[in-house]
């Protein structure tokens, strides 16, 4: 990847009505990068998007664009195109139109506007839809629009706020592959907001999480899931068991009444720590072979695997497996020293990581009504 | 459901019962008498007799398209400027553009006529700057500025509530595209707001086409539009057939120029005439 820094942020800050939204943030983006603001909603991913298409100016802070201060430059002088969260087609120009508006704008001649909004057309796989109204495509065909009528005018940069959001999972996924292949092809930077952390995992270079206006991790999507740095990142991204332990020592570490070998060192000693185990590293094993020993108390089918709820002495680990177990049975884990993570403690220490009240449903749903409240 | 159905139609009878009174019965005397001569057998003479009266037909088109292209050139910014005020500002601004329409549009016009009169505060004016006495009652320029005057809210009213439901996000597109505001205006915000511009349009030229009070009031007696021209027919229980038969003629050309102007849109989205 080409490392060279196209936009810079540096020490924004925004609020809405006294509300603070962004807190001093700071972020570079490179050239040819396809990187994902991954946040829920209200953590800011949104403005921050925003502040760089133009449409916002940060209370504090600058914005650099090619190493010039943009701050005060309005969006049509920008080299950035925006793929609106519902799109924003023109209602009253049909697809060919809508794609060749941004080159009309710019005067650029008939013959030129008609070979680059077919090969627009080609490259979202809409050929021959140049003379249907917007009106009358489907939820996806119109994202797809929404696509060919920004990358047309080849910008520097393309920003994408939450573009699959409104489309059902089986055309988010293709949709997701396609948006990969685009910006493999055009080489065009990407800059992606989201707040699903799979879509993020699955497309970005580089992953940026979000959370009360502030930046708490920026990584490789691996980075990003194997080395969270606080509760918070750990628990948004995928699904993580989150227990209180205490360093003994380097590489020794105690929680829910165990000492455990560990591949982390750096703290002082004795030191209070975050432990984070992810659900599909735990082995479940018989009682009395196990590390910790746990009652199941909730038995999920999920089609590949088994989504268990242990409770381990009160606290209530998700752990999947391939093999049944049997709801009420007492079992054993073992957890290897390689899927054991410990971070520091953190402002969002004791907040996640509980599955006590969990319920996917709940939490899907929950997420709905946020997105509408926003709106 | 089979509930629902029938309160429906329950709730839309006293209205239509009103419309068969009030509006159809009378539609069909107007299309019986232009067909009829005074003994009541049919007839084609009041249509063909028409024809005299084409150069009224012609100069009252002339004057309501003059004051709605004016109401609109007037209008359209007002508009456009009011959608993008503060709340507090844009309130003001309306409470100012509809007080007038709580007044009589009869009173309006009298005292329209009064400043513009002989001896009225315009001429006072201009003779206090030394000009010589004159009246602007009987001018052109006279009628027309009466139908700019009372139905230039007719104009802005549509135009306003088209701009304030306009989505932002596709100004913020049209910018995202290249656009500075002058374009946004032209490419988008003006092809968007169609809907009410054709209404805005057909409230003006409608009533203006087929008034009677402002021409005679600010024409001074000396105008005849269509309208003066009908209600003179309808004064007088002889003429009754041909009124009806301007009349017909007329609502048949509103009704071809509002289609036209309907299919010209082009937007889709239905009208609210």
């Amino acid at each position: 990847m080409n490392k060279e820094v196209l936009i810079r942020l540096n020490g924004i800050s925004k609020s809405f009505d006294g509300e603070p939204v962004l807190d001093n943030l700071s972020l570079e983006i490179h050239d040819k990068e396809f990187i994902t603001l991954l946040g829920p909603s209200g953590c800011g991913k949104t403005t921050t998007l925003r502040i760089i298409g133009g449409f916002e100016t940060p209370d504090a802070g600058d914005v650099f664009f090619d190493g010039k201060r943009i701050n005060d430059l309005p969006p049509y002088q920008r080299q950035v195109n925006t793929v609106f969260q519902r799109y924003a087609l023109f209602p009253h120009l049909n697809v060919f139109d809508n794609i060749a508006f941004g080159l009309r704008i710019h005067k650029r001649p008939d013959a030129e506007i008609k070979t680059k909004v077919k090969e627009m057309l080609a490259l979202v796989n809409l050929k021959g839809f140049e003379r249907r109204r917007v009106s009358t495509l489907s939820g996806g065909q119109q994202q797809r629009v929404a696509i060919a009528r920004a990358l047309v005018n080849q910008p520097k940069v393309l920003l994408l706020d939450e573009p699959l959001s409104a489309l059902d999972l089986k055309l988010r996924k293709d949709m997701q592959n396609e948006l990969k292949n685009i910006q493999h092809q055009t080489g065009i930077t990407f800059i992606y907001v989201t707040h699903d952390q799979e879509e993020a995992l699955s497309m970005s270079d580089t992953v940026v999480v979000m959370e009360n206006g502030r930046i708490q991790q920026i990584g490789t999507p691996t980075d990003i899931y194997n080395e969270p740095v606080n509760a918070f990142v750990a628990d948004f991204i995928g699904e993580s068991n989150i227990v209180d332990g205490m360093m003994l020592e380097d590489y020794r570490v105690k929680f829910s009444g165990h000492v455990f070998d560990c591949v982390d060192g750096g703290f002082a000693k004795n030191e209070l720590v975050d432990v984070v185990v992810r659900p599909e590293d735990v082995d479940v094993v018989a009682p009395d072979k196990g590390m910790l020993k746990g009652l199941v108390t909730g038995v999920t089918f999920k089609g590949v695997h088994y989504e268990i709820i242990v409770d381990v002495a009160g606290f209530k680990w998700m752990i999947q497996t391939t093999d049944f177990v049997a709801e009420g049975e007492t079992i054993g884990l073992s957890i290897d020293p390689d899927a054991i993570h410990i971070m520091k403690k953190s402002e969002f220490s004791g907040m996640f990581g509980d599955y006590s009240s969990f319920s996917d449903e709940l939490e899907k749903l929950s997420d709905v009504t946020e997105e509408l409240e926003e709106e | 459901m089979k509930k629902r159905s029938v309160f429906e139609r329950m709730a839309a009878a006293p209205h239509l019962l009103w419309s068969a009174i009030f509006i159809i019965a009378p539609l069909l005397f107007v299309v019986y008498f232009a067909f009829t001569d005074r003994n009541g057998s049919f007839t084609l003479e009041n249509i063909l007799s028409l024809s005299s009266y084409s150069h009224t037909f012609v100069m009252s088109l002339g004057f309501s398209l003059i004051a709605t292209t004016v109401c609109f050139l007037i209008g359209y910014p007002l508009a456009y400027c009011m959608a993008r005020m503060s709340e507090r500002a844009r309130n003001i601004l309306m409470v100012l553009l509809m007080l007038p329409m709580w007044i009589s549009l009869l009173i309006r016009t009298y005292s329209l006529m009064a400043l513009l009169d002989n001896g009225g505060l315009v001429s006072a004016f201009l003779t206090s700057l030394g000009g010589k006495k004159l009246t602007f009652i009987g001018t052109d320029a006279a009628v027309i500025l009466g139908m700019i005057y009372d139905f230039l809210p007719y104009m802005v009213l549509p135009i306003y509530t088209t701009m304030t439901k306009l989505d932002k996000r596709y100004l913020e597109a049209a910018s995202d595209l290249g656009c500075n505001n002058r374009q946004t205006l032209f490419h988008v915000i003006l092809p968007l707001s169609m809907p009410g511009v054709i209404s805005g349009v057909t409230m003006v030229f409608v009533p203006s086409i087929s008034t009677f009070y402002i021409s005679q009031k600010l024409g001074g007696g000396s105008f005849d539009l269509i309208g003066d021209t009908i209600e003179r027919q309808f004064k007088n229980a002889v003429t009754y057939h041909t009124g009806a038969a301007i009349s017909l003629v007329m609502m048949i050309l509103i009704l071809i120029s509002l289609a036209v102007m309907n299919k010209f849109s082009d937007s889709g989205e239905d009208i609210i005439v």
